[in-house]
């Protein structure tokens, strides 16, 4: 979702690059660039400025070590301001008390109904909480529905009253009821509000103080624009808002609401929403968040859902023989179904180091076009996967007519893998540029996994 | 009360905001390099977006480099001419020969079910008779908040079950309202972020399913964007465009919170017309855009 401020911050810090050391002048450009990549990310106003400042400050304070370069060493000042501005180590919240008590509050659309099932399901599933879901959007029509048929889907019981329109009401029954039912946790889906609607903030804070809940979790929309900080200070001031999910961080918004948010309210960002399904929820990392916007790509992220989903030994074969040059069209189709295994092109693409430019071509690329070279291969002899410069006219037409396909397609498929095998030396020209980023972060272990893993198909 | 004062209520505190913050700016009462700097930056506090900021600021440049004002209220109104140019003519939506099938698209939480009530309840009420079908089959519950929005404005909705294929209900409820001798057709999809290739691949059957009545249908895609949405607004424009041409805007939750300057933004960069501001929670909080009258009040001078 940082892809876009990766990309100008890259720009920005290309100019650094050659320089000799830091200096006031040398690094004004690009701070200035700096600043306004992060108003074009939405970050706001005077959180950027007073980021630069912090950025700028230990620029110039430090002496820069002689392996890397000016550009380098600012790439790491930026990190570690970003890692630290969002809020340093990443820790999931204990949620401690029985039961615990979550409300979730927020403005319309920002996602409060969806995060609080799928909080619910991931404390379900990944944490062993027994947790309830209370049905306090007595507002928006269908809202309690919604939760209903969510509960449902996720199994975990709704209290919801149809009809009835006294939400503190509401609430107490519904903590008594997850009492009854020795439910852990209770989430309380409250309705969307503006800020500046004092009836409703008012019945949020009677609300807070009839349950006195452990945590008062803020939903943000990850595009929110320059306003981001207003109201999330506003909810701050009225409910002291103890955490923050940031929803929609699947989409290409560059997302600095993160950072305003943050630097708004101190709040902890705890979680992030990234896509339709249930399970698309995550524990919010800084460091994998800074490392994005860096454009370093979320490696380790991606290392892990590799090491879930994929068959380890496959992946080894194909990357040994990627690395010896021996990788053909029958290796493209093995690859081609692991990487499938991860999820969505975009996603994975998404994830890679450097993956700004990148991505703008996966934007490109429907999910169809992959299925249509699976296709293509498989109508190959097993011959022709093995040494594909011996597919001529003729077994062209055969293969278009037996993949369903036609012969530009067949074409372009013999072209994306000779671009994958150009591509695949970039990716190990990137494997060395990643250790030496490691080396100057101080590596996070599962990180350097990079080596052995497949790189994705040239489309 | 007149539009222009609706509008300049739910704007109040955009307008309010921008309006204090240029006011206080103390300057040597000349346009100069420092104000039009400073100017820059208030707009983007605003969410104008630094490059429509800065295109504004050069119109302003242009019309009065040099120039001395003679208080911020002149400035404001400079600036208003400006921002008016920056927005160009208010379009004119749904002709009324024919059956009209206006398709409502947007990222996830925007609005566009509110809208569409909203925008029903309007045509309703301009006696138009109107159908609305409910395509979006993916989110809880949807399909019945669409439900209560139809009989809060009373029009008839067609809907199938969760989970089947949004481009038939699209199909069918065209196919309804064609038998019905129906004015206006709402269509109302799913939410989905505008960089997900299968989500808009969906959306483009939709629409091709439904062009099977008629090649012209649908001829509106009306995109619903929330007002709180900074620089992605952008994005969204474009990349909803590409799949679905766009024909009209509506901008939502400007009450109160949002900022207008986002709607600057789009004029700017997408060349598609603004249609509808949605001002609030109530039916009818939804108004026609007018760009002469938002920009005055946006940029509106304090009263004395």
């Amino acid at each position: 979702m940082f892809e876009q401020l990766s990309r100008r911050l890259e720009e920005a810090m290309k100019k650094l690059r050659g320089e000799a050391r830091l200096t006031d002048e040398n690094v004004a450009d690009s701070l200035r660039d700096v600043r306004r990549a992060l108003l074009e990310a939405d970050v706001e106003l005077d959180v950027a400025k007073s980021f630069v400042a912090k950025v700028k400050e230990r620029a110039l304070g430090q002496s820069v070590t002689l392996s890397v370069t000016p550009g380098e060493h600012m790439i790491k000042v930026l990190h570690d301001s970003l890692v630290e501005t969002l809020g340093g180590e990443a820790a999931e919240p204990n949620f401690p008390g029985n039961p615990t008590l979550v409300m979730m509050v927020g403005l319309q659309g920002s996602g409060k109904t969806t995060s609080a099932a799928k909080l619910a399901n991931h404390l379900k599933e990944k944490r062993a909480r027994r947790p309830m879901l209370v049905a306090c959007d007595v507002y928006r029509p269908a809202a309690v529905d919604q939760l209903q048929v969510l509960g449902k889907k996720i199994g975990v019981p709704v209290h919801a009253e149809p009809g009835e329109k006294d939400v503190l009401a509401i609430a107490k029954r519904g903590r008594q009821a997850a009492r009854d039912a020795a439910c852990d946790l209770v989430i309380f889906d409250t309705a969307g509000r503006l800020q500046i609607d004092e009836l409703l903030m008012d019945e949020l804070l009677k609300l807070k103080k009839e349950l006195q809940p452990q945590e008062i979790v803020f939903v943000a929309d990850a595009m929110t624009g320059q306003e981001a900080v207003r109201v999330a200070k506003t909810f701050h001031e009225k409910l002291s808002i103890s955490g923050a999910i940031l929803t929609k961080t699947d989409g290409d918004a560059r997302g600095g609401a993160a950072l305003s948010l943050r630097e708004a309210t101190k709040a902890r960002l705890l979680y992030v929403g990234t896509g339709e399904g249930i399970a698309a929820f995550e524990v919010f990392d800084p460091q994998r968040m800074a490392g994005r916007i860096l454009g370093m790509g979320d490696v380790v992220g991606l290392v892990e859902r590799a090491q879930e989903r994929l068959d380890q030994g496959e992946v080894e074969r194909l990357g040994k023989r990627m690395f010896k040059n021996q990788f053909d069209l029958e290796d493209m189709l093995a690859q081609i179904r692991q990487v499938r295994k991860l999820g969505s092109v975009m996603d994975i693409v998404g994830m890679l180091p450097g993956a700004g430019k990148l991505k703008e071509k996966a934007g490109e690329i429907d999910e169809k076009a992959i299925v249509r070279v699976e296709a293509v291969i498989s109508s190959m002899t097993k011959q022709e996967r093995k040494s594909p410069k011996i597919i001529d006219g003729k077994r062209r037409a055969r293969i278009a007519k037996g993949s369903g396909t036609d012969l530009q397609q067949v074409n372009q498929v013999l072209k994306q893998y000779d671009q994958m095998k150009q591509m695949m030396q970039q990716f190990s020209k990137m494997g060395g540029k990643m250790k030496q980023m490691q080396k100057l972060m101080g590596a996070r272990g599962k990180g350097g996994g990079m080596g052995g893993f497949p790189g994705m198909p040239g489309f | 009360m007149n539009l222009f004062s609706r509008i300049r209520e739910g704007l109040g505190r955009t307008s309010d905001a921008l309006v204090r913050s240029l006011k206080g700016m103390v300057g040597t009462g000349r346009i100069d390099e420092a104000t039009l700097e400073d100017l820059v930056e208030r707009l983007v506090r605003a969410d104008v977006g630094i490059e429509t900021a800065e295109d504004l600021v050069e119109r302003l440049r242009k019309r009065a480099w040099g120039r001395a004002y003679r208080d911020s209220d002149e400035l404001l109104d400079w600036l208003a001419d400006c921002a008016v140019d920056l927005l160009g003519p208010s379009e004119p939506f749904l002709p009324s020969s024919g059956l009209q099938v206006v398709a409502i698209v947007g990222v996830n939480g925007a609005g566009k079910t509110t809208t569409i009530g909203k925008l029903a309840h309007r045509l309703r009420s301009q006696g138009r008779k109107v159908l609305v079908g409910a395509c979006d089959t993916f989110r809880a519950a949807a399909v019945d908040q669409l439900e209560e929005w139809c009989r809060r404005a009373d029009v008839p909705c067609v809907r199938q079950k969760p989970g089947a294929d949004p481009a038939a209900v699209a199909y069918d409820a065209v196919a309804a309202a064609m038998v019905r001798g129906c004015d206006v057709v709402l269509l109302d999809t799913a939410g989905r972020l505008q960089n997900r290739a299968d989500l808009m691949a969906e959306l483009a059957k939709i629409l091709k399913v439904v062009a099977k009545h008629d090649a012209s249908y649908p001829q509106h895609v009306w995109l619903v964007l929330d007002g709180n949405t900074g620089q992605n607004a952008v994005s969204q424009a474009k990349l909803f465009h590409e799949t679905a041409p766009l024909t009209g805007l509506v901008v939502t939750k400007l009450d109160g919170t949002a900022k207008g300057g986002a709607v600057l933004s789009l004029r700017k960069v997408v060349q598609t017309p603004v249609l509808f501001l949605g001002l609030g929670e109530k039916i009818d909080d939804l108004v026609p855009f007018q760009p002469r009258e938002y920009a005055r009040a946006l940029f509106e001078r304090s009263e004395p």
